[in-house]
């Protein structure tokens, strides 16, 4: 029985995952409208829970895709793999103010390239503060402080080290995560509220999914504006890691 | 027909995607360059000329709408796929450096997001982003006669 159960899981992967993340949200949207009288979104509790499920996943399988590497649930890793999500994040833009979103290009690219060399320079302290010195081990560390697919192409163009390379996908990770966990908590200080510093939110914070889940979870309107400077985020981070920011790296550390 | 407003994204999707993937080449990047970004242009680009040309047929806006209500059970889909546990794991490094970048892009945000601010305009589009809100939310309201849904229930 069980086992049939589990077949048509396998079988219909897709379908389940649609089921299984009908049940998080309906879970999530009670949970926020009993607990905390909606005060914080039922989004952003499904997006927790999500991370909580990914955490279980994980040490479940000892795998890199969450809760995506259990076969029952590997539809999941379909239903939020890049393809759907980059398919759903387009479709968003169909609600966006083309006057904002223009008047606020230059707005965007400022934020791009503050949002580049800010992680940057953390991660770069961070790792010298941690006794690394050679530039390509630096880079690397402070090219995953920008998003955690510019580390590994960086890492990969440079040839780090391995060791340096998981660390450096880690902090890019984990930077994901906070994004998405962390956005609702600070969106009033920091005056998210309006498309502009959503589109400087996008550019600044850049990680795709962190920006997706971060504006889902505090202010769904903001989605497409952040969304629309953030996927740029990655390409110029893969641009300048392994060229502009290494050479300076190289320059400095001798 | 509600396929034509998911085959207009497909579309739109693809050409972006291949876009970026040319840029990625011609800038010599193993990435692929603002696709996203470049597809989310050509669809709101798609959604003005419509408009301009006769309105939008429910079943296009049906189509894309559709998918954009399916934004945050995706998200959370996504948000279910990472690798927490290596991220958890990290070390200090990894910590340090994570929270450092994200506070400080966080300040950033506070400091540059008010830049230029247009507030009569922000008022007057205020009704439209409100309803794309919902759209995106997935929580449109039954009655409302500027939802794809129930224009679509009701055509």
């Amino acid at each position: 029985m069980l086992h049939m159960i589990e077949h048509v899981f396998i079988e219909q992967s897709l379908v389940a995952a649609f089921a299984v993340v009908g049940a998080v949200m309906w879970i999530s949207l009670a949970i926020s409208k009993r607990f905390t009288a909606g005060r914080v979104h039922g989004s952003a509790i499904a997006i927790v829970m999500g991370l909580a499920l990914a955490y279980g996943g994980g040490l479940m399988t000892a795998g890199q895709k969450g809760v995506a590497d259990i076969p029952v649930f590997a539809g999941i890793g379909l239903m939020g793999g890049a393809m759907l999500r980059d398919f759903a994040i387009v479709a968003t833009a169909f609600e966006v103010d083309v006057v904002e979103a223009r008047k606020a290009g230059l707005l965007g690219v400022l934020s791009l390239g503050l949002g580049t060399i800010l992680p940057f320079i953390v991660g770069v302290v961070v790792a010298l503060a941690f006794g690394y010195t050679d530039a390509v081990s630096v880079t690397t560390i402070g090219a995953g402080a920008i998003t955690y697919i510019v580390g590994p192409v960086t890492g990969a163009a440079l040839g780090a080290d391995s060791a340096v390379m998981a660390m450096s996908i880690a902090t890019g990770v984990l930077k994901a995560i906070m994004v998405m966990v962390g956005t609702p908590f600070v969106a009033r200080w920091i005056g998210l509220d309006n498309p502009r510093s959503a589109m400087a939110f996008g550019g600044l914070m850049g990680t795709v999914s962190g920006v997706a889940g971060g504006l889902a979870a505090t202010d769904p309107k903001l989605v497409p504006y952040g969304a629309l400077t953030a996927t740029f985020h990655t390409g110029i981070g893969c641009l300048v890691g392994p060229s502009i920011l290494y050479l300076g790296m190289r320059a400095l550390l001798g | 027909m509600t396929i034509f407003g998911v085959a207009l994204l497909a579309i739109c999707t693809l050409i972006g995607v291949f876009i970026g993937d040319l840029l990625g080449v011609a800038l010599q990047v193993k990435a692929n360059v603002g696709g996203v970004g470049i597809a989310m242009m050509l669809l709101i680009a798609a959604r003005v000329w419509l408009t301009r040309h006769g309105g939008l047929p429910h079943g296009i806006k049906l189509g894309v709408e559709f998918w954009a209500t399916m934004y945050i059970p995706i998200v959370v889909a996504m948000a279910a796929q990472q690798n927490v546990v290596a991220a958890v794991r990290g070390g200090p490094i990894v910590l340090i450096a994570a929270v450092g970048a994200v506070s400080l892009c966080f300040a950033a945000v506070a400091l540059i997001g008010h830049l230029g601010r247009d507030r009569t305009h922000e008022a007057e589009v205020e009704p439209e982003l409100e309803r794309g809100g919902k759209v995106i939310a997935g929580s449109f309201q039954p009655g409302d006669p500027e939802h794809a849904f129930s224009t679509a229930k009701g055509a």
